[in-house]
């Protein structure tokens, strides 16, 4: 092989991952992903690695309803996710931990608690969660197999 | 032929640059008074800013750096704002529910320039870091308005104590 044909080859290449990348980029941004779960926030219904399919498109429209599973970014350490249920949409009365006890949640908020009430650090204790943060709405649980169930109401 | 291959090349195209304006970066127009002097200086001709999402990939910001996040009050809505306090400092508040407050962890204070015509963490408390989405970098037109925003907190609006 000449030179010249090894460089057009690997420019060819790179081009291919490129644009795989970029696709990909694209899908898991604005369509939707796969997220391990771990941590027993949100047992019964999800258990440590569970492997769940979110779609990322109802988030971005503010099509969020009250029961959905949302993935967002941890208010308190942007690096980590969480994975909640929406308890409460702007304008519903919560209750919450001492010391503001029950309270209304602000506009442009989500009320996030885990299912597992007695050991979940949610909303309870950080207050409500800005609708920026969330990430993905879950639909469907795809790992362990003889587990998959659809995770939505409706 | 020629159809099939413009749809060939938007189809691989249109990734292409969405991905490099969701990781390197994005112009965007300014609008409001809220960060006057710095941006829009008069408010009837308005900037457009190079914002950076390289900067902030890594949630990595410095006080003085002028910011763009997702409004707290409404997630369709984005905001300009300069970061004055990260977490752990104390910052003494304009008309805030306390006079005092301890940003919480993962959280910053975020204020606009002109003191008094912003919407900023004085009526909606600290911000996660997570809504951050960009570092205004530069003001890239109109042309006789070209220069590279500095980091920079007036004295006035230091916190009163910087976390170690």
């Amino acid at each position: 092989m000449s030179y010249k044909t090894i460089v057009r080859k690997s420019s060819a290449l790179m081009g291919y991952v490129i644009q795989t990348a970029c696709i990909t980029h694209c899908v898991i941004e604005y369509v939707g992903d796969f997220v391990l779960c771990t941590g027993p926030s949100m047992e019964p219904t999800l258990e440590t690695n569970n492997i769940l399919f979110t779609e990322h498109i109802t988030p971005r429209l503010q099509r969020l309803r009250r029961g959905d599973i949302v993935t967002a970014k941890c208010p308190t350490d942007p690096k980590q996710n969480i994975c909640k249920r929406i308890t409460g949409l702007p304008g519903d009365k919560v209750k919450g931990y001492l010391p503001r006890g029950s309270q209304v949640v602000p506009r442009g908020h989500v009320w996030l608690e885990g299912d597992n009430s007695d050991n979940s650090k949610d909303s309870r204790m950080y207050g409500p969660v800005p609708q920026g943060l969330i990430r993905g709405r879950v639909v469907c649980r795809v790992w362990p197999l003889h587990r998959i169930s659809s995770l939505t109401d409706y | 032929m020629s159809f099939r291959s413009l749809f060939k090349s938007l189809l691989f195209g249109v990734p292409i640059g969405v991905t490099f304006l969701d990781s390197v970066g994005y112009v965007a127009r300014v609008e409001g008074i809220s960060m006057q002097p710095v941006l829009n200086p008069e408010s009837k001709n308005t900037d457009y800013v190079f914002l950076s999402r390289w900067a902030v990939s890594d949630y990595q910001i410095n006080r003085g750096d002028i910011i763009s996040l997702v409004s707290p009050k409404d997630p369709n809505q984005k905001i300009i704002k300069r970061v004055v306090a990260l977490e752990g400092d104390v910052v003494s508040t304009l008309g805030y529910k306390s006079k005092y407050v301890r940003v919480p962890e993962g959280h910053c204070w975020v204020e606009g320039d002109h003191t008094g015509h912003t919407l900023d963490s004085n009526s909606f408390g600290p911000v996660s870091l997570g809504l951050i989405s960009a570092k205004a970098l530069c003001i890239v037109w109109p042309p006789e308005r070209w220069q590279s925003l500095e980091t920079k907190l007036p004295e006035s609006r230091k916190p009163i104590s910087i976390a170690i």
